[in-house]
């Protein structure tokens, strides 16, 4: 018999088994994100030259470890928790096969320890792409492809739900716009696992010694598919938790869900072809093929994000002067709760996301001159600004409005969480500008020594270089103190948070349910359908957004004028008088 | 179960091809995969695989 609770303070609905698998991921990503922070950290004290922390082959193996540990554990554990939340609590839906989804938990937990046991045994520094033919212990790769098989099996549970709450009709009318979000998400991520499986299980197959050639440039396409990919699952799932955080604080309604789901439509077909943009420099495979996937295709999937920048913000301009906050053109902003992390780290992640993430990456996507920053460090300060002040931060965001309700423990530490997504976010967005801008003078990435200290082909780089590696490495020491922040507070919660429900133990915060006279076996009611669209009924002449309408126009401006600033640049790469 | 019957009894409204499309997880998940596996991975791994072999 399934099992519901409801949040008195939310409303929403927590099927049991949904609920303690929503908590088992999130503490996972958790554990994920204090390893990959630690790592981070002695990585950006190796690259600040002023600092050079670790010998050249520790560094190449915490690389390794932070790549992976990050970009895709702690991420891929917080979107299993999510499509939990999606498919099950917001549908009102029981989950389809629990005990899958457990399996599946666990074999990304073997997959975790397999693949960062082999990294820490000193074998493997090949970094998060691992191309052959440089060779990683087997169980690098297997644990790899296990974390993969258990994420996968985590999709098809999300599925299963859908279908569930479909033939049960536990809702009325289409899926929620967040539901969808998180639907787009596990279709990438779909496409994401089986490039992984066509690449991995022959590279695993090499390692053991069953094949004897992997093609690298093969090797390089198929991967990709995998490598790029799992960042747009990313992306579709952070604008679904953007939404999700506007209707929960503002009870904003998107301006027009049509519009959303048609950009979210926009990301299914086309956000992963932009995986492309990554061998734009490689020999043997057309400019036809680059073209098409980046130049044609990917401004799809980049005019879809810019609606979901556009519409998020304006949906909140729309609740909030739906309130009164009419004077001028930003009154609405001016007076939005900064002092709350779950908006200032979901508003910060939404700036960070377009301005920094957004804008660099046309430029990265743009054959010509995506050639000046190849395989700089301009590359990391790239996805810092979009997978870490982007995603992470909107993680960030979403666990305090989650601590309360899955997990009924109060905050604690409020006066440090509400410093929390300005000291993360500010520090990152530091990293990630000045990585970029160091990146724009050819400073190279995954290198441990700029000063090419003994090396018969050094290369000897301007001294502005090694000052905005040394300012990165302060923004990276602010941003890692902004880490710890949010695992003190949430973690601290977990253990030492007061008590919103009398079951809510320790043991409680960490997957076991909380006692059986907090769930009843009643079925929530059907979800109505969403009334009608926030645009609707309040006048059709004139911007309902103003203020959203500047914003997207100051980020056109500044796109269109770094644009050309960069075609300028290559202007200079290659002299003609 | 009121909500049920007047849901029934209400007169069907024509849903539109596009929200069909969008309404259905299977056949989006079908172009999801369909899509990239064709101009991404097919059309890439052709272009490697044609590439000659030196001599």
């Amino acid at each position: 018999m399934s099992q519901f609770r409801q949040c008195p303070d939310t409303g929403l609905f927590f099927h049991k088994p949904a609920e303690s698998l929503m908590k088992a991921n999130a503490v996972a990503g958790a554990v994920c994100l204090l390893i990959g922070g630690i790592l981070g950290l002695l990585v950006i004290l190796t690259r600040w030259p002023a600092v050079h922390l670790l010998p050249a082959d520790a560094f190449y193996m915490v690389l390794t470890a932070h790549g992976i540990t990050c970009l895709i554990f702690w991420i891929i554990f917080f979107e299993m928790a999510i499509l939990y939340f999606a498919g099950s609590t917001l549908l009102r839906s029981r989950l389809a096969t629990p005990r899958w989804a457990w399996a599946g938990f666990v074999l990304m937990i073997v997959g975790v320890i397999s693949t960062l046991t082999a990294i820490f045994q000193g074998g493997s520094s090949v970094m998060m792409t691992s191309y052959v033919p440089m060779p990683a212990a087997p169980h690098f790769y297997l644990g790899l492809i296990l974390f993969a098989v258990g994420a996968l099996i985590g999709c098809f549970v999300f599925l299963g739900t859908l279908v569930v709450a479909k033939n049960e009709k536990t809702y009325e009318g289409s899926i929620p716009l967040v539901t969808f979000g998180a639907l787009t998400a596990c279709i990438i991520a779909i496409f994401t696992i089986a490039s992984g499986a066509e690449i991995l299980i022959p590279t695993f197959l090499w390692s053991v010694g069953y094949i004897s050639h992997i093609d690298a440039a093969m090797y390089r396409v198929i991967w990709w598919a995998l490598g790029h990919s799992s960042q747009q699952i990313n992306v579709s799932a952070h604008v679904a938790v953007w939404y999700l955080i506007a209707g929960v604080l503002f009870g904003a309604r998107p301006m027009s869900e049509k519009v959303s789901r048609a950009a979210y439509l926009l990301y299914i077909l086309f956000l992963q072809l932009a995986s492309a943009h990554h061998l734009l420099t490689d020999p043997g495979i057309s400019s036809d093929w680059k073209i098409f996937n980046t130049s044609y295709a990917m401004y799809l999937a980049v005019l879809a994000s810019m609606i979901h920048g556009l519409t998020v913000p304006g949906a909140i301009e729309v609740a909030q002067r739906n309130k009164g906050l009419t004077n001028g053109m930003f009154e609405w902003l001016r007076k939005a709760p900064w002092g709350n992390p779950v908006f200032s780290g979901m508003f910060i992640s939404l700036i960070g996301f377009g301005f920094l993430g957004g804008i660099s990456g046309v430029v990265m996507g743009t054959e010509q001159i995506s050639i000046i920053i190849h395989n700089t460090i301009y590359v990391p300060g790239h996805f810092h600004a979009t997978v870490v002040v982007g995603t992470t931060l909107a993680w960030m965001a979403l666990t305090y409005l989650l601590i309360p309700v899955l997990f009924r423990r109060k905050m604690i530490l409020p006066g440090l969480a509400k410093w929390q997504p300005y000291l993360f976010g500010g520090g990152m967005s530091i990293v990630a500008i000045f990585h970029m801008a160091a990146g724009t003078l050819g400073v190279a990435r995954r290198h441990w020594d700029m000063g090419f200290a003994g090396n018969p082909l050094g290369f000897e780089y301007p001294g502005t270089a090694y000052l905005l590696m040394g300012i990165a490495g302060v923004g990276g020491v602010i941003a890692v103190i902004g880490g710890a922040a949010y695992l003190l507070i949430t973690v601290g919660s977990l253990l030492f948070g007061e008590k919103l429900d009398a079951s809510a133990g320790i043991l409680q915060s960490f997957g076991v349910p909380l006692a059986d006279s907090v769930y009843s076996t009643e079925k929530p009611e059907r979800l109505p359908m969403a009334p009608a669209e926030a645009v609707e009924g309040h006048g059709d002449s004139g911007f309902e957004a103003p203020g959203t309408f500047v914003l997207a126009m100051v980020l056109l401006v500044s796109f269109v004028v770094y644009y050309f600033i960069n075609w300028k640049y290559l202007s200079e790469v290659w002299p003609l008088s | 179960m009121a909500d049920e019957t007047s849901t029934q009894d209400a007169p069907e409204e024509k849903v539109p091809v596009m929200q069909q499309i969008i309404d259905n997880p299977f056949l989006l998940l079908f172009l999801g995969i369909a899509l990239p596996t064709v101009f991404y991975t097919l059309w890439g791994v052709m272009e490697v695989a044609t590439i000659p072999v030196a001599p």
